[in-house]
């Protein structure tokens, strides 16, 4: 018997990242209800409602603009994993590939690619809809991209891993969309997404919302995309990038933990 | 060389015995049904040889590893066709068969897995607009697609029209024929006869009979029923010494219209081998 190399990980794991992308876009309900969704939103709702903000210059259509940033790229996180790994439990994919030389860590590898790809998508439309329909201005200050880069990436990788647990709750694919898309709309709300700015809410309201990554993640992409004189329209009254950093931080581990004490490869008992 | 080989298999869901102590061995090569009724703890043991189930007791090897604790280099020396799959739906058949691929170090070429499946006119079409037996052809190219040594197949040809199973049995033929083990489960006794090398009845957990499809039962054995027609009608006699008995009636070099004989089906020796097992 001759013992031929197996292919790497790595590989393996690129080649599942370009097939995940692959049926993301061709799967229409997937890439209209997870991807064209909250750029959608924006523009109707951004479009039919807005007014300034006093003396700041800012008209509420971008601030809406800004946190639609944070709420989209939790839609290509969050939500699309809660169902493309439920739906990948249910279909037989995980079953089968269980069945194939292919280590666990390139499905995942192939996962974070597809997550990657959709989420960078994500905020180019929302910016493009923001820029294009509400004169939004991209920042040229290089500590603001800092600041996106790494708000970006923790809101990823917090929610990407929330949705892998929120998969191995659900039952059915079907479910899992309902599991993911209740708590995802429902914080939207109460995070001050919609409904800005977030000062208006009742303090109790955000004080449940602030437990959860989505309020955050919008505060610290509108510390990206709004001037500083927008500050004062926060709970805080700053930025409070410090405690967002800390927050989704934590998320991030939280989520690792219960990943890997949920994760299952097939819906059936062992 | 043995291939598999079974010692004292055990496996408990919360209500059931599913597996209550089974001992096989399959040898390299060999082409090996497993027959049963629906519950009789065929997938079960199917499940834990391909190490998607953990069993309670016994030893299980599997090409030589414990398919409990192998790795990936076993795998790739394993095919493994399961029951009911709809992934890929809006992948095409070969972009699925490519991708499947990489996952092998030593690959058959997708293109000559494509057409060895019949599947060669489907190639560019998405897997959703697949019919069933074009959908379970699939399945088979990505079992094979890894060039396995020894193939599981569980309950291939569910849902088959006849032409369609007719096609399946020569591509398993073929493989057999490149010297793969292969594996398969089913209800259809005359699948497990034109296929299979040997098979082993299981009921209740247990292996209730095992050996050639034509010998299981002791089939050979037993008596053979003799039909013909002559003037007055049809004639049946049932002996346990057709040949002596055919001799005696042509012994005037007559042609005998109608002439038969039957053994036992494998159906009917299965039947009673499962009965008895009730």
């Amino acid at each position: 018997m001759t013992t031929l190399a197996l292919p790497s990980p790595l590989a393996i794991g690129l080649a599942r990242g370009l097939t995940e992308l692959k049926l993301f876009f061709r799967n229409k309900e997937q890439a209209i209800f997870t991807f064209a969704f909250p750029a959608g939103i924006l523009a109707v709702i951004g479009s039919v409602f807005s007014q300034p903000y006093g003396d700041t210059g800012v008209e509420s259509n971008q601030v809406l603009a800004a946190s639609m940033v944070g709420a989209g790229i939790i839609a290509t996180s969050f939500v699309n994993l809660s169902v493309s790994v439920a739906l990948d439990r249910e279909d037989g994919t995980l079953s089968r590939l269980r069945g194939t030389p292919m280590p666990a860590i390139s499905y995942f590898i192939g996962k974070i690619i597809l997550v990657l790809v959709a989420s960078v998508a994500e905020t180019v439309l929302i910016l493009a809809v923001g820029v294009g329909m509400y004169d939004l201005d991209l920042p040229t200050a290089p500590g603001k991209w800092l600041t996106f880069a790494w708000v970006f990436v923790l809101s990823v990788v917090s929610c990407s891993l929330i949705g892998i647990f929120t998969a191995s709750l659900a039952k059915s694919a079907s479910s899992a969309s309902a599991v993911a898309n209740l708590p995802y709309v429902g914080l939207q709300f109460i995070s001050g997404v919609y409904m800005n700015p977030i000062t208006w809410l009742p303090t109790g309201m955000v004080t449940v919302a602030s437990f959860f990554p989505i309020k955050w993640s919008a505060q610290g992409f509108r510390s990206v995309f709004l001037p500083d004189s927008m500050m004062k329209y926060e709970m805080a009254g700053t930025w409070e990038l410090g405690k967002t950093s800390l927050v989704l931080g934590a998320w991030c581990v939280v989520g690792l933990v219960l990943c890997l004490m949920t994760f299952r490869w097939s819906n059936t008992r062992r | 060389m043995t291939a598999i080989r079974i010692r004292g298999l055990r496996k408990a869901y919360p209500k059931i015995q599913a597996v209550a102590g089974i001992d096989l061995d399959i040898e390299r090569g060999e082409v090996f049904a497993l027959l049963g009724p629906n519950g009789a703890g065929k997938t079960t043991t199917v499940e834990i040889l391909e190490g998607h189930r953990k069993r309670d007791d016994g030893t299980v090897s599997v090409l030589g590893e414990d398919p409990g604790s192998a790795g990936r280099a076993w795998r790739a020396r394993i095919g493994m066709v399961l029951q009911t799959a709809t992934d890929a739906a809006e992948l095409s058949v070969r972009e699925t068969v490519r991708h499947f691929a990489r996952y092998y170090p030593r690959p058959r070429q997708p293109e000559e897995v494509i057409e060895l499946c019949g599947l060669r006119e489907k190639a560019g079409a998405r897997v959703k607009g697949l019919s069933g037996g074009q959908r379970r052809r699939l399945d088979v190219a990505l079992g094979i697609i890894g060039t396995p040594e020894l193939l599981f197949l569980d309950e291939p040809t569910t849902g088959f029209d006849p032409e369609a199973r007719r096609q399946f049995w020569s591509l398993i033929q073929k493989l057999a024929a490149d010297g793969t083990t292969i594996v398969l489960t089913t209800h259809y006794l005359e699948e497990a006869e034109a296929l299979a090398d040997r098979v082993a009845v299981i009921a209740k957990g247990a292996v209730v009979a095992q050996g050639a499809p034509g010998e299981l039962g002791g089939r050979s054995q037993r008596e053979a029923v003799v039909r013909w027609f002559d003037r007055n009608g049809e004639q049946s006699v049932r002996t346990p010494t057709p040949t002596k008995l055919i001799g005696e009636l042509s012994s005037g070099g007559g042609e005998l219209a109608g002439l038969t004989v039957t053994r036992p089906s494998l159906e009917d020796v299965y039947l009673d081998l499962v009965g008895e097992a009730r």
